[in-house]
């Protein structure tokens, strides 16, 4: 049993959670414009780190907030998304 | 069990539309198996229904006037994350950053949401009858928390959850709000009608390891 913190709800176990994939993807600003190359990848193709990645996760069982959450893709640590932080990244 | 249901109107006026009808609790067919499940003694548990409780689903930011207003009205503090204000007869869940359950006996929903309703006049905000969506069971005894345990992940260990505790969780396969309501221990169990059946099953044989022979 893994334990996800829930900035509500505080750990829970990973049950509790839905995943919902890289976090910061952003709605094209004029889709009309992307070819289907372009739209398949802000579709289709998200970054696949052995490392760190911001997710979205939603605590389904409980709260039923979305949030997001740093995680190591290597070791499953998980670590608050600080805004403060997404400036440097 | 019979008894008559008042449809109270949106306005909480019950003399506008009053209807009676014949009600049926969930659980109301398994009295008798709950009777004979009980354990009593140091190392008992009993299951019980307690059914058609007043519940409203109260939205609001949690940082605004209408929130206040509510809370004063109610006699209720605002509940901090996890815990719960107020009482049996009156209680206030924490349900989220911006959301609160108001649990109250049986028959108060038209007129709590008129009180609720007038506290928040002008303020974004919601208060929504949801006394249908839930029965409540009801868990008690020396041996509750190490049969919740069976089929609950939250520490309920009395240094992390205690009596004005409230969380929303899994048990076992089915999401319900875990409330404690006191020290024997003592739990209240809200959980939606369709689940409940399956999540007495699963307290009724998380509880069998206690009966006697």
């Amino acid at each position: 049993m893994l334990l996800i913190r829930c900035p509500w709800c505080g750990d829970r176990d990973e049950v509790e959670f839905r995943y919902g994939g890289q976090a910061d993807v952003d709605y094209p600003a004029d889709p009309e414009r992307l070819d289907d190359t372009a739209w398949g990848n802000y579709l289709f193709v998200r970054a696949n780190p052995l490392g760190t990645l911001t997710e979205r996760w939603v605590h389904t069982a409980g709260c039923r907030r979305w949030f997001s959450v740093v995680r190591d893709t290597a070791t499953n640590e998980m670590s608050p998304d600080i805004p403060s932080r997404r400036e440097s990244r | 069990m019979t008894v008559l249901h008042r449809v109270e109107s949106e306005s909480g006026v019950a003399d506008t539309a009053t209807v009676t009808a014949e009600r049926h609790s969930p659980l109301e067919h398994r009295v008798a198996e709950f009777e004979r499940s009980a354990v009593h003694g140091p190392r008992g548990v009993r299951l019980a229904e307690e059914p058609f409780l007043t519940q409203l689903d109260l939205r609001m930011p949690p940082s605004g006037t209408a929130l206040r207003a509510v809370s004063e009205e109610l006699g209720l503090p605002v509940p901090a994350a996890n815990r719960v204000s107020g009482d049996e007869r009156q209680g206030l869940l924490w349900l989220g950053p911006d959301e609160w359950l108001l649990v109250a006996e049986e028959g108060r929903a038209g007129e709590l949401l008129g009180v609720v309703r007038s506290a928040q006049q002008g303020e974004a905000g919601s208060a929504v009858d949801v006394s249908a969506n839930r029965t409540t069971l009801r868990l008690s005894g020396p041996m509750a928390r190490e049969v919740l345990e069976k089929v609950c992940s939250v520490d309920l260990h009395p240094r992390a959850f205690s009596t004005g505790h409230c969380a929303q969780t899994l048990l076992g396969r089915a999401v319900a709000v875990l409330w404690q309501v006191g020290r024997e221990p003592e739990y209240r169990v809200l959980v939606r009608c369709s689940f409940a059946n399956y999540l007495a099953d699963l307290l009724l044989d998380a509880m069998a390891e206690f009966l006697p022979g």
